[in-house]
């Protein structure tokens, strides 16, 4: 099934209709294993149970910063291909992504407390994180503010382009600059340094919020097109004719 | 092609001067702010010295950022943007004229209003110096970054307050670097040429995406 055959709404509509039971019966499932083991897993020597936030903040993170590339790779598909679903798929990707940057830097916020003995500080990681979430905030805000939707996403989409040069400076700022935020332990070169008994329960969680974002992302989109159908019924109903939309 | 981009910036210089409360109204607004500071912070010279680089960058940042309202929203309200968008002329050279124009009436008044606030500032010669110097380099990313911001609104009412906040992030690296240059060349063991050179650096990629985007922005949003 290519991107252009889910061009169709319809279609899209019906196909996430019958994927989505899946989807969420498999998040949940991946949650309950997940969960378990992070559970199970053993303390750190240095952090005793605290470190087991990691399991929470570090795929929030992850997930924070997917939502942004998803985004990017929907504004290309808005500005070039001109994809008719890709400023749905932007626009519901918005919050989301906002969400998860949110949980975030709150569950950081919690774990320096005990770790570092500070609630926040202006190191480059948090910082970038920081602005991203803003980022965020003015995409949606964005979105809101101007009342035709295609408009609305291209707009969007310009703006996701841009700001989409703070992904590379979130991922290498621990690299660049000297900063209390832990370095790169997981993606880097020469492989993981973590301990498999805490690696593969992060990695679980990791497919599991993973799963949580999809089946989030799909049903957003499916509400939003049932949004647009509504707009123009409204539009049709107020006498006045709806444009190419 | 020259005489058209000569002729458009000419035109937004005169604009500039003439509408609005002129170019110094930024500068007044750059004052007024730099004055409310130590009714804030209190008249305590030492830390005012201190301060003084991040004091003079905010002010500036946020009185490029008021100034913003002009730059393509004026034009866009009595129709002369459809007719630059029309012109033969690259709508990115366009942008940029207006931008340039934009920062010869407002960033430009701001960089040398800078030494005389530093007065106000208790800052010594080394740091208004370097403060100005850095303002020289920065102001250009912020009107072209703000450049974006303007161009994505142009057709929003009352789109003021969301420019800001589109713009702001954006500006941050700016605002990092102009403020560590500045202290970098006061106290600092880091070089002032170390986040000078990136200071300039930013400026340079934003006089490239900057128009860039702006047309896009323009294109889609005006069709």
């Amino acid at each position: 099934m290519s991107l252009i055959e889910l061009a169709n709404p319809s279609r899209f509509v019906a196909l996430t209709n019958r994927a989505l039971p899946w989807l969420a019966a498999a998040t949940v499932l991946a949650f309950a294993v997940g969960i378990s083991q992070a559970f199970l897993a053993p303390d750190d020597y240095q952090q005793g149970a605290t470190v087991k936030i990691m399991f929470v903040h570090v795929p929030a993170a992850w997930l924070g910063i997917f939502g942004w590339v998803l985004m990017s790779a929907a504004a290309l598909g808005t500005l070039v291909w001109r994809h008719p679903l890709a400023d749905v798929a932007a626009k519901a990707a918005a919050p989301i992504g906002a969400a998860f940057t949110l949980m975030c830097l709150v569950t950081g916020s919690l774990w320096g407390r005990p770790m570092w003995g500070t609630y926040w500080v202006w190191d480059a990681r948090l910082t970038s994180v920081l602005v991203l979430f803003l980022m965020y905030l003015g995409i949606v805000a964005l979105w809101r503010t101007i009342d035709d939707p295609t408009q609305a996403a291209r707009a969007a989409a310009v703006l996701t382009l841009v700001g989409a040069i703070n992904i590379p400076i979130i991922k290498f700022s621990v690299d660049w600059w000297s900063t209390l935020h832990q370095p790169a332990s997981v993606l880097r070169l020469g492989g993981p340094t973590i301990h498999p008994a805490i690696l593969v329960p992060l990695i679980v969680m990791a497919v599991a919020f993973t799963l949580l974002f999809v089946t989030l992302h799909l049903a957003a989109m499916r509400n939003e097109i049932m949004r647009r159908r509504v707009r123009t019924l409204m539009m049709l109903q107020a006498g006045v004719r709806a444009g190419p939309s | 092609m020259t005489t058209a981009l000569c002729a458009l910036l000419v035109r937004d210089l005169r604009l500039a001067v003439r509408v609005g409360g002129g170019a110094l109204i930024g500068v007044l607004f750059f004052l007024i702010v730099v004055t409310l500071v130590p009714f804030a912070m209190g008249p305590d010279l030492a830390v005012l010295a201190r301060m003084g680089p991040a004091i003079l960058w905010l002010g500036a940042l946020l009185a490029s950022l008021l100034a913003l309202d002009r730059l393509l929203a004026i034009d866009h309200e009595d129709g002369s943007l459809d007719l630059i968008l029309t012109a033969r002329i690259p709508l990115e050279l366009a942008v940029s004229a207006k931008a340039l124009a934009h920062w010869l009436t407002t960033g430009l008044p701001l960089v040398i209003a800078a030494p005389l606030l530093g007065l106000l500032l208790n800052l010594d010669p080394k740091a208004t110096g370097a403060v100005a110097v850095t303002l020289l380099a920065g102001t250009p990313a912020l009107t072209f970054i703000g450049l974006i911001g303007a161009a994505l609104t142009v057709a929003v009412r009352r789109g003021g307050l969301l420019l800001a906040i589109l713009v702001l992030p954006l500006t941050v690296p700016v605002l990092i670097f102009g403020v560590a240059a500045s202290n970098a060349a006061i106290v600092g063991p880091v070089p002032f040429g170390a986040p000078f050179s990136i200071l300039c650096a930013l400026t340079l990629v934003s006089l490239v995406i900057g128009p860039f985007a702006a047309a896009i922005a323009l294109r889609q949003g005006l069709e």
